[in-house]
């Protein structure tokens, strides 16, 4: 069971939807995809790939190796940050919706987040596929005039002189934010601080905290 | 496309939806369209032209729909647009008219190929920049019927030039069959106070990715 941090069903929240509507969907979607076989337009084994990879190879886990490395290692920090797309194929990710990365430091001064307000554009290869809420229009159309307002929401409070940039993905450029290393973290190895970096973070909405 | 897709700047959506310990898919209907979508993409393609789809479905119909019943209608829109697909086939779910595909549906390799290997959107086509880094540039106000990816958000207003990411696709021609039609790209940073007004913090901006033809200098 997924838990959710709102009152109020949303009508657009995938996870508040009634079982009939869910009903509703699968019978249309199962329709379509006979019909997309029959017409030679897929193929099962395809279909079936696309699922297993996104549903299991790539999440944030690769995201993170790509950030803990960063963080132990000034060279490659110093590679991803004039080239990623480089720098992130080191650890074999890249490919689809990650064609051409760009990493974006956090530091004490500025703090990056990064949206899609178009649609919901996303590094694939080191994030995986994009949670609801980055798809919600509550997130897409609110965070590039307060953004401020919207990291409260996920209880980061940033001090007045701390530059905010918000990266708005309208080409094919794909954003990556390396978040600060937090204090305490001196004696962890890099596999171990992979382990505390969480998606939200290198989205730029919240911080790592040590463990 | 004027639509309610380009919604930067609006604040009234409510609370943000979290969820903690999410499932990368809330359904099994979502995989399949999530996978449908990628593996049709050889045919109803390119992802311009998906992303238009969705763009042009009605205003009201766009809100009231999950992300992934988007991307359904996404794939009804251009299999019916490119011939591929009619309504009564869609609503039955059997195939009546047969258009020829051009080659036969990608499989299990060929997807594997196509998320390892990605689709580059640069092209080294050696076009020199009109701008350069520091340059000041306005954000052209053009209406468009069809896809375009400058916000309205910032559609006449100042910014400057920070990077220039060399020569990309350009979705506005390429979400039609009019050609790739490459052309300097550019990442421009705009002032909070310049997109939203004096009330605003000084210290936020936002950095977003413009094509040559989205502007003009300033």
């Amino acid at each position: 069971m997924t838990t959710h941090n709102h009152d109020h069903p949303n009508p657009y929240h995938e996870s508040d939807r009634d079982e009939a509507t869910n009903k509703a969907m699968a019978e249309r979607v199962d329709k379509m995809e006979a019909l997309l076989l029959e017409k030679g337009l897929v193929s099962q084994g395809a279909l079936d790939k696309l699922a297993d990879i996104y549903e299991n190879d790539l999440g944030p886990m690769n995201g993170a190796k790509v950030v803990a490395r960063a963080w132990v290692d000034p060279d490659f920090k110093k590679r991803l940050l004039e080239d990623a797309t480089s720098a992130i194929a080191e650890l074999g990710f890249g490919g689809l919706q990650g064609e051409h990365m760009v990493a974006k430091e956090n530091t004490s001064d500025v703090h990056n987040v990064v949206v899609c307000t178009l649609c919901s554009c996303y590094p694939w290869p080191v994030l995986g596929l994009p949670p609801n809420w980055y798809k919600s229009f509550a997130y897409r159309s609110k965070v590039v005039v307060e953004p401020r307002e919207v990291l409260k929401e996920f209880g980061t409070n940033l001090p007045d002189d701390v530059e905010v940039r918000v990266w708005d993905s309208s080409a094919e450029i794909r954003y990556l934010v390396i978040p600060e290393r937090p204090k305490g973290t001196e004696n962890l190895n890099e596999s171990e601080l992979a382990e505390i970096i969480e998606r939200d973070a290198m989205i730029g909405v919240t911080k790592v905290s040590a463990p | 496309m004027n639509n309610i897709h380009d919604m930067g700047g609006f604040t009234q959506f409510g609370p943000i939806p979290r969820e903690t310990n999410e499932p990368v898919f809330h359904a099994e209907w979502e995989k399949k369209v999530f996978a449908m979508n990628i593996a049709t993409l050889a045919f109803l393609g390119p992802v311009d032209r998906a992303r238009h789809a969705v763009e042009c479905l009605n205003t009201i119909e766009y809100l009231n729909s999950s992300y992934y019943q988007r991307w359904l209608r996404g794939v009804e829109i251009m299999g019916k647009d490119l011939g591929y697909l009619s309504d009564e086939e869609i609503a039955t779910g059997k195939a009546i008219n047969h258009k020829e595909t051009p080659h036969p549906p990608p499989d299990a390799a060929m997807i594997e190929g196509l998320s390892r290997g990605g689709v580059p959107a640069d092209r080294d086509d050696g076009k020199t920049p009109a701008y350069n880094v520091g340059d000041k540039v306005r954000v052209r106000v053009l209406e468009s019927k069809g896809h375009s990816r400058a916000t309205n958000y910032v559609k006449g207003k100042v910014g400057e030039i920070t990077h220039f990411n060399g020569s990309h696709v350009l979705p506005d021609s390429h979400a039609h069959d009019l050609g790739e039609n490459a052309q300097p790209l550019y990442t421009v940073r705009f002032e909070a106070k310049t997109l939203w007004g004096e009330n605003v913090d000084r210290k936020d901006c936002v950095y977003i990715d413009l094509w040559e033809d989205y502007l003009e200098s300033a």
